[in-house]
Order: C-alpha cells, then sequence, then structure tokens
C-alpha cells in the first residue's frame, strides 16, 4: 500500500509531528491541548518505529510491538492526566498550567 | 619516741564538728550548737596544749640539743607526677606547736564569747559550724607537712573568712566586703600557686623537712640567673611571698581587712587578728631557711614591705573613727612588723634573733589584738555603734571591758612589763643591727601605735559624756570570762623565755632585753600615750587643728591614701569595662555573628537559587527540551569529528 | 556478655518499658528505676574494675567484647574499657540519675521526653564504652541528634532558633569527625593487612605522617567544637540557654565531654606525631578560651549564660590539659572533666530549680534568695565554690593536677601559657562571687518572692547525689586519680615515643 514511498517521507513526518507537538506543549496554556501535545510526540515516535521496522528489518516485528506497548501506555497516561485535569479544575476552577505553580519551592 | 599520731583528731575533731553542727544546728535549740561547738574545742584546746607540753618537755632533743621536726602522721592524698604528691598530715616544730596553742586558745575564747555575743541572732548555730570549719582550716594550715597541704588549707581558710564575714548575709556592705576579701586574697593565692609551681618544679619536692633540711635541693638547685637578674628560687619565693602578703594584708594587698570588719565582732577577734591574718608571716617563717640562704633578695622585700605596711597602716590607723578600723589598721602595722622581723633576721642562734622575736611578737600579739576585738565587741554590744565619736566616758558603765581594755593597750603600747614590750623590743633590737633607718622607722610606728591606740582608749572611756538612748552596761559573764582570760595572757605571755623554745634553727638561745633599745622605745611608747591623753582625755579641739594643720596629708590618710579608690578604678573601669565588656561583645558579635553570618549566607543564597524552581510547567520542559537537544547536538558533534 | 553491653541494654529496655506505661507517673518512675540501675552498675564497674586491677590484670583494657558486626567494612561491635572511660561511665551515670529527677516538672509530653532523654544518654554511654572507631561515631551521632528534639520541642525562648544553631554546629563537627574517622581507617594498615576500625589495633601502628598531619585537624576540630572550643562555642550560650533543666545537665555535664574525651581519644592517641608537631595552634586556641570563657562569664546577666561561659572556660582548660602530652596533665584533664560535669550538672539543676520558682533567670531581677530558699542556695554556693576551685571539692583536685602538670613542660611558651590559664582562677573568683552576692545574699528585692518554697524532695535527691559526687572526689581523690593514671600509660607512652626529648 505504501509501495515506493521512500523512508525519509515518514521521517519527515515523524520530525514535523514531533516538533509540533514540542511546539504545542511549550506553548498552549490549555492542560488538554498539552495532553493532545504529548499525544502527538508519541505518535511522531510511533511513526518512525514503525517504519522503521518495516524498511530496515521487515522479517522482525519488535518495532511494530513497541508501537503497541507505546499506545497502551499512552491511553492508561492519558486516562490518568484527565483524572488528574478534572481534580484540578474541581479544585481551581481552571486549567491554565502557568497558574499550577503551588508547589513551587 | 613518743607517739603523736593522735594529734591528727586535732584535725578530724573539728571538721566533725562542722558537719554536725552544719546538718544538725537547726534540728536543736541554737544553744545546743554553741555548747557542742565550744566543748568541742575546749577538748582540742586540751590536746593542743598537751601535745605542746610533750613536744617541749617530754620528747627529747636531737643530738644537738635542738627539738625535732618531724611528721606526727601522713598519708598520700594525691599522686601527681613520680616525684610529686600531695600528703596530708600534721608536722609537729616549735613554730606549729606554738601556732596550736595561739588557734586553740583564741578560738576557745572566742567560742565562748559568742555564745554570749551573738545570743539570739539569726543563724547563730551557722555562725558556730563555720567557726569550726574556720579552726580546722587554720590548724590544717598550721601543721601542714607540705607546701601543698598549706595551699589546700590556705584556700579553706580563705573561704571560711569569706564566709564568716558575710555572715550577715542580708546587709550589702557585708557581701560586698566579704567579696572583696576573698578575691583580693585570691589573687594573692595566684601567687602562692605559681610560687609553689615553681619550687616543686626546681627541687621536685613538696615537703617541708626536705625542703628547709641541711640538703634541701632548694639550696643548689634553680640558682640561676633566670628572669630580671635574679634566680628562679628568688622569684618563686617572692610568687610565694605574694601569697603571703594576700593573706596577712600586707600593702598593698591590704585592702580587704579594714573591709572585713563587717563581719560579727567575734570572727574579727579570731581570724583578722589573731590567726588568718598572720599567716603570711606563719609561711615565710615555716620555709625560711630558703628565703635565708637561697633568696635573699625576696627576704629584703619581706622586710621592705612589712616596714612599708607598719608605717602605712599606723598612720591610716590614727585618722580613722570606726574602731574596729582602727583596729584592723593595727593589725596591719603589727603585721608589718612581724615581717620586718623576719626580714632582717638571719639564721642561727643570736643571728637569728628577728625570726625569734617576730615569732615571739605573733604569739604576743595573738592574745592582746583578740582582747582588743573582744572588748571593741563588748563596747558595741553595749552602745550599738562602731564609731567613737558616738562614745565617751564609759568607764564607769563597763569596768571589767574598761579594764582589760587598758592592759591590751599598755600591751601593744610596748609598756613593761606587759607582753608586748618584749616582743617588740626583740624585733627593734634585730631591726637595729640590720638597718638603722628601717630601725627608727619602727620606733616611729612604735609611737604611732601607743598613740593611735590610747586615741582609742580614752575617746571611748573618757572624753566628753554622751547621751546613751539606753545606758550601757557590762556584757554577761559568757563574754567577759574570756576578756579576762585573755586580758591574763596580754600580761603575762611576755615573761616567757620564748628563745628557748622557738628560733630559726630550733636550738635554743639565750636573749636578754637590750637597754640600750628597750629605753628609747619605752620613752617613745610613753610620748605617744601621754600626747593622746593631752588631746583626747578631755574634749579639745586639738586633734581637729592638728588635723587642719597637716593640711593635704591628713586628708590622704583619712581617705586611707586612696588606695581602694585605685583598686576599684583598675577591677571597676578596666577590667570590666575595658576587657570584660568587650570581650562579651566580641563573643556576641564576632564569633557568633561569624557563626551566623554563615548561616544567613547560606540562607541568602538558597533564597536567590530557589527562584529558579517556578513552578511553571513549561518553563521546565523548555529547559529540559534545550538540555536535552544541546546534548544531542554535542554528542554528533563529538561522534563526527 | 561483656557488663558493659548492659550499659546499653538498661537504656533500652527503659525505653521499651515507658512506650508500655500509662500515666505520667509511672513513666517517671520506671526511668528512675532504669537509671538507678545504670547508676548500681556504673558502681558495680567501678568496684569490678578496681578489683580486676589490684587482682593484677594489667590488660590494656578490661571486660572486653568483640562481635563482628559488617564483615565488609570490618566494623566490629568491640567494646572495653580503660581507667578512663570507667571514670567517665561513672560521670554520666550520675549526671543521667540525678538529671531524672531534675525533670520531675517537665510540663508536658512526659513519655517522648524520657524516652529521648534516655536514647541520648545509651548514646553517651556507648560512646564511651566503644573501642571501634565506627561504632564509636556511630554512638556519638546517637547522642547529637535527640538533642535537637529536646531543645527544639521542650525548650524555652528562642529554642527553634538555638536548637538549630547547636545542632548544625555539631553536624559541621560531625562531618569533620567522619572524614577524620575514614581518613585513619583509610590508613590503618600501613604495613598491609586488612584495615580495621579498631582504636587499640591502631593505636600499635604509626599513621604515615602526611596522612596525620591532615588527620589530626580535622578530628580536633571536630571533637573540639562539642568540646567548647574556642572559637567554636557559641552554640553552648545559645543551646544551655534554651535547653530544659535536665538536657543542660546532660548536655554540658556529659555531651561536652565526649568533645574532649573524642580528642584525647582518638585525634591525640592515635595521631600522637601530629598532634607535636601542630598540638600548639589548638593550645593556644585553649588558653584563649580559659581566659575568654571567663571575662565573659563576668560580663552576663542570664544565669545560663554565665555557666555556659564558664563551661567554656573549664573544658578549655581540659583541651589546654590535654595538649600538655605528659600524665599528669592528662589526669588532670579527665579529672577536670569528670569535675566540671558533676559541677556543671548541678549548677544548671540549681538554675532550673530557681527558674522554675522565679520565672526569670536575670541576676539583676533577683536577689536574696538565701532566705526564701536557704536549701538551694547553700547548694548553689557550694557549686560556685567548688567551681572557683575550693580544696575539699573535685574542682580544685583536677585543676591543681592540670597545673603542676603543665608546669612539667620546662619551655618558656607552656610556661607562660601555664601562667595565663591559671590566672583563670582570678577571675571565676569574681564572676562567681558576683552571681552569689547578687542572687543569692542581700536584701529580697522582689517582695512577691517571699511566698516562694524551698526544694521538693525529687529537687534534693537530685542536688545532693551531686553535691555527694564532687565532695567525695575531692576529699579521697587519690582512688580515682589512680584509676585514671592507669589508663593513661599506653597514651602516655605512645606521646613520649613520638617526642623522645620531651621531659
Amino acid at each position: 500500500m505504501f509501495e515506493g514511498i521512500p523512508l525519509h517521507w515518514f521521517l519527515i513526518l515523524g520530525t514535523i509531528m514531533f516538533f509540533v507537538g514540542i511546539y504545542g506543549f511549550l506553548t498552549r496554556k490549555n492542560l488538554i491541548t498539552i495532553l493532545m501535545s504529548i499525544e502527538l510526540i508519541l505518535n511522531s515516535v510511533n511513526i518512525n518505529f514503525v517504519a522503521f521496522n518495516k524498511f530496515l528489518y521487515p522479517d522482525h516485528l519488535e518495532g511494530m510491538f513497541f508501537t503497541v506497548f507505546i499506545i497502551a501506555v499512552a491511553a492508561a497516561e492519558t486516562s490518568i492526566a484527565i483524572a488528574i485535569i478534572i481534580n484540578i479544575y474541581r479544585r481551581l476552577v481552571d486549567i491554565d498550567v502557568d497558574k499550577m505553580n503551588k508547589m513551587k519551592y | 619516741m613518743i607517739d603523736f599520731s593522735y594529734t591528727a583528731w586535732i584535725l578530724l575533731l573539728p571538721i566533725f564538728l562542722f558537719i554536725v553542727i552544719g546538718l544538725l544546728g537547726n534540728r536543736f535549740k541554737p544553744i545546743v550548737s554553741g555548747i557542742v561547738g565550744t566543748s568541742g574545742l575546749f577538748i582540742i584546746w586540751l590536746l593542743s596544749l598537751v601535745t605542746a607540753y610533750k613536744y617541749f618537755f617530754v620528747l627529747e632533743k636531737a643530738a644537738d640539743g635542738s627539738f625535732l621536726k618531724f611528721m606526727a602522721f601522713n598519708m598520700r592524698w594525691l599522686n601527681l607526677t613520680d616525684k610529686l604528691h600531695i600528703d596530708m598530715g600534721v608536722l609537729l616544730d616549735p613554730i606549729s606547736v606554738m601556732m596550736l596553742i595561739v588557734i586553740t586558745t583564741v578560738s576557745l575564747m572566742v567560742h565562748l564569747y559568742s555564745i554570749g555575743y551573738m545570743h539570739g541572732e539569726k543563724g547563730f548555730s551557722r555562725f558556730f559550724a563555720l567557726l569550726s570549719l574556720f579552726s580546722f582550716s587554720m590548724l590544717g594550715l598550721v601543721v601542714a607537712t607540705n607546701i601543698f597541704q598549706m595551699y589546700v588549707f590556705w584556700e579553706l581558710v580563705g573561704v571560711s573568712s569569706y564566709l564568716l564575714i558575710g555572715f550577715y548575709y542580708t546587709k550589702d556592705s557585708a557581701v560586698a566586703a566579704s567579696k572583696k576579701a576573698f578575691i583580693v586574697t585570691r589573687f594573692a593565692d595566684l601567687g602562692f600557686l605559681i610560687g609553689i609551681l615553681m619550687l616543686s618544679y626546681v627541687t621536685g619536692t613538696f615537703d617541708f623537712i626536705t625542703l628547709t633540711g641541711p640538703d634541701s635541693p632548694a639550696l643548689t638547685s634553680g640558682q640561676g640567673v633566670w628572669f630580671l637578674g635574679l634566680s628562679t628560687m628568688t622569684w618563686s619565693m617572692i610568687f610565694v611571698f605574694m601569697g603571703g602578703a594576700g593573706k596577712s594584708a600586707m600593702f598593698p594587698l591590704h585592702i580587704w581587712l579594714p573591709d572585713a570588719m563587717e563581719g560579727p565582732t567575734p570572727v574579727s577577734a579570731l581570724i583578722h587578728a589573731a590567726t588568718m591574718v598572720v599567716a603570711g608571716v606563719y609561711l615565710v617563717a615555716r620555709l625560711f631557711p630558703i628565703y635565708v640562704f637561697s633568696a635573699p633578695v625576696a627576704l629584703d622585700i619581706v622586710m621592705w614591705v612589712g616596714a612599708f605596711s607598719s608605717i602605712f597602716a599606723a598612720i591610716i590607723a590614727c585618722t580613722q573613727y570606726d574602731i574596729k578600723r582602727v583596729l584592723a589598721y593595727s593589725t596591719i602595722s603589727q603585721i608589718g612588723l612581724m615581717m620586718f622581723g623576719l626580714g632582717v633576721s638571719g639564721y642561727g642562734g643570736h643571728e637569728g634573733l628577728g625570726y625569734m622575736a617576730s615569732m615571739f611578737h605573733l604569739f604576743t600579739h595573738a592574745f592582746f589584738k583578740a582582747l582588743l576585738f573582744l572588748g571593741a565587741g563588748a563596747i558595741i554590744h553595749a552602745v550599738h555603734s562602731n564609731y567613737m565619736n558616738d562614745m565617751g566616758g564609759l568607764h564607769k558603765n563597763l569596768p571589767i571591758t574598761h579594764a582589760t581594755f587598758l592592759i591590751a593597750c599598755l600591751a601593744i603600747a610596748g609598756v613593761p612589763p606587759l607582753a608586748g614590750f618584749f616582743s617588740k623590743d626583740e624585733i627593734l633590737a634585730a631591726g637595729s643591727e640590720r638597718s638603722l633607718l628601717l630601725y627608727w622607722v619602727e620606733m616611729i610606728v612604735s609611737g604611732l601605735t601607743a598613740f593611735y591606740m590610747f586615741r582609742l582608749y580614752f575617746s571611748i572611756f573618757w572624753g566628753k559624756k554622751q547621751e546613751y538612748h539606753q545606758t550601757p552596761h557590762e556584757a554577761p559573764k559568757t563574754m567577759t570570762i574570756p576578756l579576762m582570760i585573755l586580758a591574763l595572757g596580754a600580761l603575762l605571755a611576755g615573761l616567757i623565755p620564748f628563745s628557748n623554745f622557738v628560733t630559726s634553727d630550733r636550738l635554743p638561745f639565750v636573749s636578754h632585753l637590750d637597754m640600750g633599745i628597750a629605753i628609747p622605745a619605752v620613752l617613745v611608747g610613753l610620748t605617744g600615750i601621754v600626747v593622746a591623753a593631752f588631746f583626747y582625755l578631755k574634749e579639745t579641739d586639738i586633734p581637729d587643728k592638728v588635723f587642719k594643720a597637716l593640711g593635704s596629708f591628713s586628708q590622704a590618710a583619712f581617705h586611707k591614701f586612696y588606695i581602694d579608690e585605685l583598686y576599684l578604678f583598675i577591677t571597676k573601669k578596666i577590667i570590666f569595662n575595658y576587657i570584660s565588656r568587650p570581650v562579651a561583645w566580641f563573643d556576641r558579635h564576632i564569633v557568633d555573628g561569624a557563626m551566623n553570618g554563615l548561616a544567613y549566607i547560606t540562607n541568602e543564597t538558597s533564597d536567590r537559587i530557589k527562584k529558579l524552581q517556578s513552578g511553571q510547567l513549561q518553563q521546565y520542559a523548555l529547559v529540559f527540551i534545550s538540555g536535552a537537544l544541546l546534548l544531542v547536538l554535542l554528542f554528533v558533534y563529538l561522534w563526527t569529528s | 556478655m561483656s557488663i558493659l553491653t548492659l550499659f546499653i541494654i538498661i537504656p533500652l529496655l527503659t525505653i521499651v518499658g515507658i512506650l508500655f506505661c500509662k500515666t505520667d507517673m509511672q513513666v517517671k518512675w520506671v526511668s528512675v528505676a532504669g537509671m538507678g540501675l545504670q547508676f548500681i552498675n556504673a558502681i558495680a564497674l567501678i568496684l569490678l574494675f578496681l578489683a580486676e586491677r589490684r587482682a593484677g590484670n594489667i590488660a590494656e583494657v578490661l571486660f572486653v567484647q568483640d562481635n563482628l558486626w559488617y564483615e565488609t567494612l570490618n566494623i566490629h561491635f568491640h567494646v572495653g574499657v580503660d581507667g578512663v572511660s570507667v571514670a567517665m561511665i561513672g560521670l554520666t551515670s550520675l549526671v543521667v540519675f540525678a538529671g531524672i529527677f531534675a525533670s520531675w516538672e517537665i510540663k508536658d509530653l512526659h513519655r517522648e521526653f524520657f524516652t529521648f532523654l534516655i536514647l541520648l544518654s545509651s548514646g553517651v554511654f556507648g560512646f564511651f564504652i566503644s573501642l571501634d572507631l565506627f561504632t564509636m561515631f556511630l554512638f556519638y551521632e546517637l547522642a547529637v541528634i535527640p538533642m535537637y528534639l529536646l531543645i527544639g520541642i521542650w525548650g524555652s525562648g528562642p529554642r527553634h532558633y538555638s536548637a538549630m544553631k547547636l545542632t548544625l554546629m555539631l553536624m559541621g563537627g560531625s562531618a569533620l569527625i567522619m572524614l577524620g574517622l575514614i581518613g585513619i581507617y583509610l590508613n590503618s594498615a600501613p604495613n598491609g593487612g586488612p584495615l580495621t576500625w579498631d582504636i587499640i589495633k591502631i593505636s600499635k601502628e604509626t599513621l604515615p605522617m602526611d596522612m596525620q598531619r591532615f588527620l589530626f585537624p580535622l578530628l580536633f576540630v571536630g571533637f573540639g567544637v562539642l568540646g567548647a572550643m574556642f572559637p567554636f562555642h557559641t552554640w553552648s550560650p545559645d543551646g544551655h540557654a534554651s535547653a530544659p533543666t535536665a538536657v543542660s545537665m546532660l548536655h554540658a555535664g556529659v555531651l561536652m565531654k565526649l568533645g574532649g574525651y573524642g580528642c584525647y581519644r582518638v585525634a591525640v592517641f592515635l595521631l600522637p606525631q601530629a598532634a607535636h608537631q601542630v598540638g600548639w595552634i589548638f593550645l593556644i586556641l585553649a588558653t584563649i578560651g580559659v581566659i575568654y570563657g571567663a571575662f565573659g562569664a563576668l560580663w552576663q546577666k542570664d544565669l545560663k549564660y554565665i555557666n555556659a561561659y564558664s563551661s567554656v572556660s573549664h573544658c578549655g582548660l581540659v583541651l589546654f590539659a590535654i595538649l600538655m602530652f605528659n600524665q599528669t596533665a592528662m589526669n588532670g584533664a579527665i579529672m577536670q572533666m569528670i569535675s566540671h560535669g558533676i559541677m556543671t550538672a548541678l549548677f544548671f539543676a540549681l538554675i532550673g530549680m530557681i527558674y522554675g520558682r522565679t520565672h526569670t533567670r536575670y541576676i539583676n531581677e533577683m536577689g536574696g534568695l538565701m532566705k526564701v530558699m536557704p536549701f538551694l542556695s547553700v547548694a548553689y554556693v557550694i557549686a560556685g565554690l567548688a567551681s572557683l576551685g575550693l580544696p575539699g571539692f573535685s574542682g580544685f583536685v583536677a585543676e591543681m593536677t592540670i597545673f603542676v602538670g603543665a608546669f612539667q613542660n620546662a619551655d618558656i611558651f607552656h610556661r607562660v601559657v601555664t601562667i595565663i590559664a591559671a590566672s583563670s582562677i582570678v577571675v571565676t573568683a569574681v564572676y562567681i562571687l558576683r552571681v552569689v552576692g547578687i542572687l543569692l545574699l542581700g536584701k529580697i528585692r522582689n517582695d512577691e518572692y517571699e511566698q516562694l518554697t524551698d526544694a521538693k524532695w525529687y529537687d534534693k535527691i537530685s542536688v545532693v547525689s551531686l553535691i555527694l559526687g564532687i565532695t567525695i572526689i575531692g576529699v579521697a581523690p587519690l582512688w580515682l586519680s589512680d584509676m585514671i593514671t592507669g589508663g593513661l600509660g599506653p597514651i602516655v607512652q605512645k606521646l613520649l615515643a613520638a617526642a623522645p626529648m620531651m621531659p
């Protein structure tokens, strides 16, 4: 299905997604968007894994496994993160990340 | 050889009395303490008399006819180095036996007297406990077998004196006086201690018998020049003398003694007239062979200090109004005379006349000075004042006190055949052989002594009639009996052929009265009495005129030559303000400040860096990612190059 | 099991007992029972020790017990005592015993207070019996750390500041000590063989000189902080002023002695060559401390500050004497530790009792207490007289031994410092008598004081036991001095070997 598409296209896509994720993570103030940015970063990594697996070691499946692991972990992480965010919201009635500095020093 | 080991009881009994009266005294009626203390001391007195009798008359003498000098009892108390150890024991030789008699006799009289004098005072049993403590310390001092035992008891007499001067502890002046007495003597004791350290280092022993014996290491070692052209031995003897001078209130360490009169009068009689204050004289006498043979310069210092103190105190005594202070200055003057006697003395036979005379004067002085103080106590008891201006014409009211006081005054003025005449005459004789100048100084002192004693006598018992609130009446029997006994001593003590018993080399010799000295001395004394009678027998204004005529000199003498003010300046201003306060400040602000500063710097630094922990999640992430990127770039760069 | 192990076990059992108590009264009595037992045990130890020595047992240390504890680092639980440690144990048990009675009226949290107090004491006991540097250090820390809680929770005045200051300064000292101990351990076998923490074994070796020169200052300063060495003494006035009575007693009476004992047992004993080389620096500091503490005390107005500065002066004398490097002076140093320990515990006990009644520690606000509380006042006078070195009390014996010993060093430097240090006895007399004069004598300045009561029975037990301690040593010092001298043999020989020119 992806015959003919060279490896570096996948890598370029992954890099773009990664930096978009980073950018989002650093600049957005809303915790939910920050969470979404993290998902972007994770998925860019997933693309890399899958692409490398397919192109370099077609007869192995480690890349695929890792991807599946990451998806599972990300799901768990997201659910916990959202739980935390909801709690924060209940307490502060806000999910602006700049205001969440109660535990400094 | 007779067994003298029972003499240990002379020491043990008083400390036992101190503990018993001190702990249990409050459980019984006060008078019980008085009776227990007095009867205990009576036993000690008997023991001392027996010891003296056995020592002087029964005990066989050494081959050359001298009295033996031996330890009746000695036990190890503390080991210091291989050679040095402190022992506690009893040393018997003529002077220690003589001192036993003096101390126990006066102490017994004072105990008896105090039962009457202190009657009804709060702390009656405490008083007797402390008297026992003092007796213990003083007896331990005189029978010390080694110089360190002497130092131990030296400190103990100091503290008993402190506690007794401050007996009326609610009176601020008494508290201040006791503090002053202790600190001044303590300062002197520092000198004593340094002297002991030097002496013991050089000779390797504390022991008196070794130190003063014919093969004493003190004669051979430490003779080289050490400091300021004087040998180690000389310096150590000077330091030891400093201790003696402090205890004996020699100039310039005399300032505590007049103030010490704040204590109860019996205490003044016992401690500050007859026994403790002569400890310095006793100390020099004890180490006399070392002074004569190894440290003649130190002996010269003893002579000069003694002579100066005697004239200095005699002048001040003529101007004071508090009768106890007059007596205190008189004590300083008389002790100066004793020191002078030691200072001019040589060793052995007639050479050692000064030594013998000094001890003799110590002996007689104890009787008449204790008598004077106890008499003064009886007077104060009767008129409730210390000032001679408040007294006068008391000879009818206090007949026994009057008679005994007169005897004591005659004795101290050196009128024959009373006690003071003989001993003072010997000292003057010894002085005339050494230094004519000081001989005449002492002659003046004896004139002044006669003058101020009779000034005291006339203004108390004669002079103007005073109006008293209550008619003064004679003291009770317990007070007058000791007065009479001591008066007997003051009358007869001079007749003892003292040179048969106490001499510098313990060999008896015959001393005889030197008319060439006795006659002028008596004449000078009588002149002093006549002048005093002329001034004070009737109320006149001559004394005031004379006082004014002498101008600033008499003012200075009245203010005790401003020595107290000088000391106050040094201690309060210099030591307290310029040493102690800066030290306290330095400690709080510099030393402690440095520690606090260290803590402050740590705190500040942490305050500064903690700002980095802003709590901003995205800031952390940015730092993290840039760090990671930088590292990656670094690695890539390293990898490729 | 050696009798020494009991000194650790009894406090631990007492603590367990305290934890099971229901009421405050029970807590107190369990503590009294435990520490009383400990006291009896200490007396038994002294008697047994003297009996062994009289029977001719000349081993360097007695009652040895040695269990391997942690093999990798060759750490042992190795205990044993010589004359010096026996004397120190006697001191500790006496002070702790008196301290329990002195804290009879502690305000709240009885259980916790006594637990920490006894924990602290077990650290001190452990320190004195240890022959293994590592366990010694362990017990040292065990003694220091409860102090923070004891002052911080039960103290008065600026207690948090004082507790923090004290703990931080002592921890600073501990850091130096730890470095020093590790240094010793790593060099403990200069001739090959397994490394060891064992004091006795190390003392038989000569550590490399350059190492010694590096380690000696570390250890001496480290222990010196606890021994109140000038200029590291400033924790002492604040710490004592804020601490509750029993803690002040234990701290000044016993804990500060860990410093002196450590300087003696570790720094000087194991590093004698370096001690000879650089000891003079510390000798100057110690001499300054002696005089400086005395003058500092002269100006203070708070009773506890006066006593803290007086402790600086007296403990300075301990270090001074240790650095004289001869048997007599060292003997004096140990006796001074014991004497000062009991004396200052007595002082702090009395100050605590007076403070408990008048609620002030400023001498200018009090006066004439002799009239209303004769027992406490007489005891205070006795403590004062003992402190200024009156014969018949232990202070005199100790000071005179020190001065005579110090004077055996014939060179001018040692002579001069000896005379300077000796002159402190005059200043001591001044500040003691000043306090006695203002505080106890004279008229009562505050009418409310007429109502004050004298000592209670538990106060009396505390005070009398301490007074008996100083008096017994002061009147009959020979047994103690000979016992200590016996323990000093090895160290003096070692010092002599290090500097053959010494007299």
